[in-house]
């Protein structure tokens, strides 16, 4: 008999860090101190998470339900605080943690002399509690006390330098653009909490939502709106089009938080809430259907905007961006395992490229802070040749570059061609979706490998006093690079298909979760095109290679190519460059209307007719409230009167009634 | 004669009425301690005091689901006076923690304070578990004569005498009433047991519409309003409420009137359960004249112990909405109500009792400005109970407010429900505004004089604590809650 009790445990940990560190961590004030704190409260529910894990690994029964206590019970609704373990969220927790308290360690040398290094610190735990009650919350109010503390968190860390207006600015995006979502998410609650009420079954709990689903029409009106609806809230929260636009921006808050919120963790999100409610989404093709086809073209549209980037930061977040398309497509097509493995091994490589990048940034910083220099610390046009400085920093970030290609052999490669595999041969998959990820993926070599032969191949462009400047960052740094390096090499080996010798089992363990759904709705991959299995996946190896090689040409070969190219395809380049106009599409469709029709009702509606309102109420009470005050004139008599000749006529109420 | 005392031995349970037997023995046990001791040195009578309250709470802590009921049907200890009792219980102990320094300040350290606190809690406590109209009415009287020796306590103060004197005077008119109705209903149904006058009015419903019996519900109803200062028979609360020393009146707001509702609930929905139409038309007027009176005129005060008088009216009538329910939700909503209630407001008052200098005249809220950046601890506290006081979440006031008034729509009180939140929003108006004051004036004075006794801050702590649990939390409490109604 396997004990799960403690599991509130893994939330609490950081909730105490957060506390602590939010509380008196100005009083503490020392670095060293603060940071300890943080990141032992974090590690300590990394162990607590693996204690879970294995236990879960061995255990023959896969879901298990803690009750915490009740939260509130109103009529025949009872919502608790309970965890919800099974192999989805034991995952799920160990990445957060795991790679949780890698950033946190990372973040020690980082923030190094950061103003407010507590404050950093106390909200970094904080996201880690709220996203830790994400995924552990039994039922979609935790879920969604979670959903609403991590895009809380991420709007405090994206303004974390919020004397700095982008920051702020940025910050600000996020947030309302997640409110845009979080509407959605809203809506998809509330409907299907009452097309579950009219047959009696009142209740937000997970495990309920899944034995009862059986009583809505699969593929009926209710379920297709309140999986759009949940959907929706995914795209805010994980970056999709149509609301994908906060997640670059985002990239003003401290690079370790772009790892650890805007890579790894927050943003999948939308991607684990699918996986959670699996079976509600199979019921409703049309909406998997929506969600493939809005993964597939998150995917390509970012690469392509990822293609002509300096700032190397911002590259990698529209490689995030399409990233999270490739999980979405997965998703939509039904191969929801294949999705959380490249959420997985995607946690792996992006957080080892973010904090990489992070290394980079940190020491061109500190040579141009040394020579007295205000340049850019984050565009490439002014690295190269970095190799040699920064050796680990290099490896490592070669590594993951070589995983996010999808290189044989390497996490990313495995998960990648899962899912163009399934987008490919699953009965809700189809030819174009493989085309368009296919092409994406070719993008992502030639965008990564464009990185990296910019930032440490050909020769060093930064300015001449600051180039001796540039060293390896410290060991606090390069550790954490190290580890995730390796994880972003070995990760996928637990996900070998079985086209490959492999057993898949990645798959196996995730299997008790999304088995049943795919069962009984149908969704497998078809075996008539298992011919395909081994030439597609050539054809992505290949393309990967070709991505690779144009890189290589581009940059390293022939630099000035880049130039001419730009000369000649201006307008492609010009669109590209600045993202296709997206910010401004929406500036002048969505902003600046809201804008006017907000002003229309202040001058036009809200001076005029609630304010008269609301000061006429007002006038009126306190009008009244002088003459109450005389009645009260401190004589007992008339206190004694009143009494009476309130009894008088409450009798005479009866008595005439 | 042998078997006159064995007889009446038959009904004897002392662990009906353990709790509140065990209360006045150490009330009394301080009283003779008192005389022992120096003047002046009352901290030793405050610490016993606290002891005696937690020893209570173990004892009356037995009674939850296991009832005990003795006395010929006089008393029990059920779930329903556990729950109350503790409420008392607390509202007791927060108000001996904030009092000590207090008194020491402003002159009167007087031993004798203690005991009849915790006699009046006593009283409370068998208003509560009385199931005999005359138990109940015992307890009432024990509750109200320690009460008006407390108010009036600060012997040379007018205001303080003013305030024991009018509360006496009012309190024992009240009481004629309160009595008179018990009488008539006495001669209704010939008996004085609450369960036994519901039997009889089931046995007889031709009685039901008797105007002997109506009135004797109205008359007994006034006595009881009288203490929960429901409108018209509110008028004693700002004049007692301003001039009793402050500890003193933040247990009148708490304790003496859940004790009250607790005797009404108990009351109408076990003895008079046949007149329910009545008792909720007459409560439904009240409610509603009630919540208006105590917002409405809450406005214009600038006295804060005097405005935490009208907005302590004005709660009542919300918890009253809860009666007219008569449902399990509303019903125990009170019951949560009361406990959410002494928690914020007994908070609120241990702020003030810290903030306010010897007589007090600086409790205004010009008297405010500036506290919040002055004094950050007690600025957050009082910001927090305000809140809580207003009904935003997620403060215990919400979830109260939140169960009366959903209470009161599954009911079908719909118009009921609204008019409780429109006066909620009107009640922002005067909590917000102390807020403001704290907050956006700058400072007249550098509050130096406010020391942080620890007695009081300990009361502060642990009604943040109440009120944010029951805030965040509600489910466990009102599931005993819950458990605690008929």
């Amino acid at each position: 008999m396997h004990d799960y009790s403690l599991i509130w445990l893994i939330p609490f940990f950081p909730l105490v860090g957060f506390i602590v560190n939010g509380l008196l961590g100005k009083k503490i004030g020392n670095e060293k101190v603060i940071g300890a704190i943080g990141t032992l409260a974090i590690a300590a529910s990394f162990v607590v998470s693996c204690k879970m894990f294995f236990q879960l690994l061995g255990d023959v029964e896969k879901t298990h339900e803690v009750i915490l206590f009740s939260w509130m019970s109103v009529g025949q609704l009872q919502i608790d605080w309970g965890f919800l373990l099974d192999p989805l969220s034991a995952l799920m927790i160990m990445v957060v943690t795991g790679v949780g308290s890698l950033i946190h360690l990372y973040s020690n040398g980082y923030m190094h002399g950061e103003e407010g290094f507590y404050r950093y610190f106390a909200y970094l735990n904080l996201f880690c509690f709220s996203m830790l009650m994400l995924v552990l919350g039994n039922n979609a109010l935790v879920m969604f006390v979670g959903w609403e503390g991590v895009g809380l968190c991420s709007y405090l860390l994206i303004g974390y330098y919020f004397e700095k207006k982008s920051a702020g600015d940025a910050a600000k995006k996020a947030f309302v653009v997640n409110r845009v979502g979080d509407f959605g998410f809203l809506i998809g609650l509330f409907t299907l909490f009452w097309a579950l009420g009219e047959h009696g079954v009142w209740t937000f709990q997970f495990t309920k939502i899944a034995e009862n689903a059986h009583l809505l029409p699969a593929g009926g009106v209710v379920v297709t709106v309140a999986t759009l609806c949940f959907f929706l809230g995914a795209t805010g929260k994980s970056a999709q089009i149509p609301l994908y636009t906060w997640l670059p921006d985002a990239m003003e808050g401290p690079t370790p938080v772009s790892a650890l919120i805007h890579a790894a963790t927050m943003v999948t999100a939308g991607v684990y809430m699918i996986g959670r409610m699996n079976g509600l989404f199979s019921m409703a093709p049309d909406t998997m259907m929506v969600i493939a086809i809005v993964g597939a073209a998150t995917a390509i549209f970012a690469a392509s905007i990822g293609l002509a980037q300096n700032d190397i930061k911002r590259v990698l977040a529209y490689s995030t961006v399409s990233q999270l398309g490739y999980m979405f497509l997965a998703m939509g097509v039904g191969a929801f395992s294949a999705g959380i493995f490249h959420l997985m091994t995607h946690a792996f490589f992006k957080a080892c490229l973010f904090l990489g990048s992070g290394s980079v940034i940190h020491a061109m910083h500190h040579a141009y802070h040394k020579a007295h220099l205000h340049d850019d610390p984050q565009d490439m046009r002014n690295m190269g040749g970095l190799a040699k400085k920064m050796p680990i920093t290099f490896i490592t970030f070669f590594i993951s570059t070589l995983a996010i290609s999808g290189i044989p052999g390497l996490s990313g490669f495995f998960s990648k061609d899962e899912i163009l595999w399934w987008a490919f041969s699953s009965t809700r998959g189809g030819w174009i979706l493989w085309l368009i990820g296919f092409i994406a993926a070719g993008m992502t070599a030639f965008y990564m490998f464009r990185l990296v032969f910019m930032t440490f191949f050909g020769k060093q462009k930064t300015d001449a006093r600051a180039k001796d400047h540039v060293h390896e960052s410290p060991l606090v740094i390069t550790i954490p690079l190290m580890v995730l390096g390796l994880l972003a090499l070995v990760g996928g080996w637990v996900g070998i298909p079985a086209a490959l010798g492999g057993a898949n089992r990645f798959e196996h363990f995730l299997a008790p979760v999304f088995e049943h759904a795919q069962e009984t709705y149908g969704i497998h991959s078809q075996h008539s095109l298992h011919a395909f299995e081994f030439p597609l996946m050539g054809c992505s190896i290949g393309i990967a290679l070709v991505g690779i090689f144009l890189a290589w040409i581009m940059y390293v070969k022939n630099p000035e190519l880049p130039g001419r190219l730009v000369a000649r395809f201006r307008w492609l380049h010009t669109a590209i460059f600045n993202k296709w106009f997206v910010d401004e599409l929406y500036d002048g469709l969505f902003v600046n209307a809201t804008k006017r029709l907000g002003r229309y009702f202040w001058k036009g509606f809200d001076v005029p007719v609630i304010d008269g309102i609301v000061n006429g109420v007002g006038w009126l009470v306190q009008g009244s409230s002088r003459v109450l005050r005389f009645i009260q004139n401190g004589q007992i008599h008339s206190y004694a009167m009143t009494m009476v000749l309130g009894m008088v006529v409450i009798v005479a109420v009866y008595v005439f009634k | 004669m042998e078997n006159l005392v064995q007889l009446a031995m038959q009904n004897v349970n002392f662990a009906a009425i353990m709790p509140s037997l065990v209360l006045c023995c150490f009330g009394m046990a301080i009283l003779l301690i008192n005389v022992f001791m120096p003047r002046g040195k009352t901290t030793s009578a405050s610490l016993i005091s606290i002891i005696a309250l937690l020893v209570t709470a173990v004892v009356s802590l037995q009674g939850w689901n296991n009832p005990q009921f003795g006395f010929a049907g006089h008393v029990a200890l059920d779930n329903f006076a556990t729950f109350f009792n503790m409420t008392f219980l607390l509202a007791a102990g927060l108000t001996i923690l904030m009092s000590d320094d207090y008194l020491r300040r402003e002159g009167y350290p007087i031993g004798e304070y203690y005991p009849l606190i915790l006699f009046s809690t006593a009283g409370a406590m068998w208003m509560a578990s009385g199931t005999d109209l005359m138990t109940i009415f015992l307890g009432l009287e024990v509750l109200s004569i320690s009460l008006y020796i407390l108010a009036g306590m600060f012997r040379h103060q007018l205001q303080s005498n003013e305030a024991g004197l009018k509360y006496f005077l009012l309190g024992a008119f009240s009481t004629g009433f309160l009595l008179y109705g018990i009488a008539l209903l006495y001669g209704v149904a010939g008996t004085t047991n609450v369960a036994d006058i519901g039997l009889y009015l089931s046995a007889h419903p031709a009685m039901i519409g008797n105007p002997m019996t109506v009135a004797g519900m109205l008359l007994m109803s006034i006595g009881f309003l009288f203490k929960i200062a429901a409108a018209p028979f509110h008028m004693w609360t700002p004049d007692v409420y301003q001039g009793a020393p402050t500890p003193v009146t933040a247990f009148m707001s708490a304790g003496p009137k859940a004790a009250a509702f607790a005797a009404l609930m108990r009351i109408f929905i076990l003895g008079l359960a046949g007149l329910q139409s009545e008792w909720t038309s007459l409560l439904w007027g009240l409610a509603i004249l009630t919540m208006i009176i105590g917002n409405v005129t809450a406005i214009y005060q600038t006295n804060l112990k005097r405005m935490l008088a009208y907005s302590s009216i004005a709660h009542a009538g919300y918890a009253l909405v809860g009666l007219v329910a008569a449902n399990a939700v509303g019903v125990s909503g009170i019951l949560f109500y009361m406990l959410a209630y002494t928690f914020m407001n007994l908070g609120a008052f241990a702020v003030l009792v810290l903030a306010g200098k010897k007589g007090e005249e600086n409790l205004t809220l010009e008297g405010f400005s500036g506290f919040g950046f002055k004094r950050p601890f007690l600025g957050v506290a009082m910001t927090i109970f305000l809140l809580s006081l207003m009904g935003i979440p997620p403060t215990a006031g919400f979830a109260g407010k939140f169960y009366i008034f959903a209470g009161a729509i599954k009911s079908g009180y719909i118009w009921l429900a609204i008019i409780g939140v429109l006066n909620s929003a009107v009640s922002l108006y005067y909590y917000l505004r102390v807020i403001v004051y704290m907050y956006f004036k700058d400072p007249q004075e550098d509050y130096s004089w406010v020391s942080m006794h620890t007695g009081a801050v300990v009361s502060i702590v642990i009604a943040i604590v109440g009120v944010l649990y029951l805030g965040i939390i509600p489910g466990k409490i009102m599931e005993m809650a819950k458990l605690a109604i008929f």
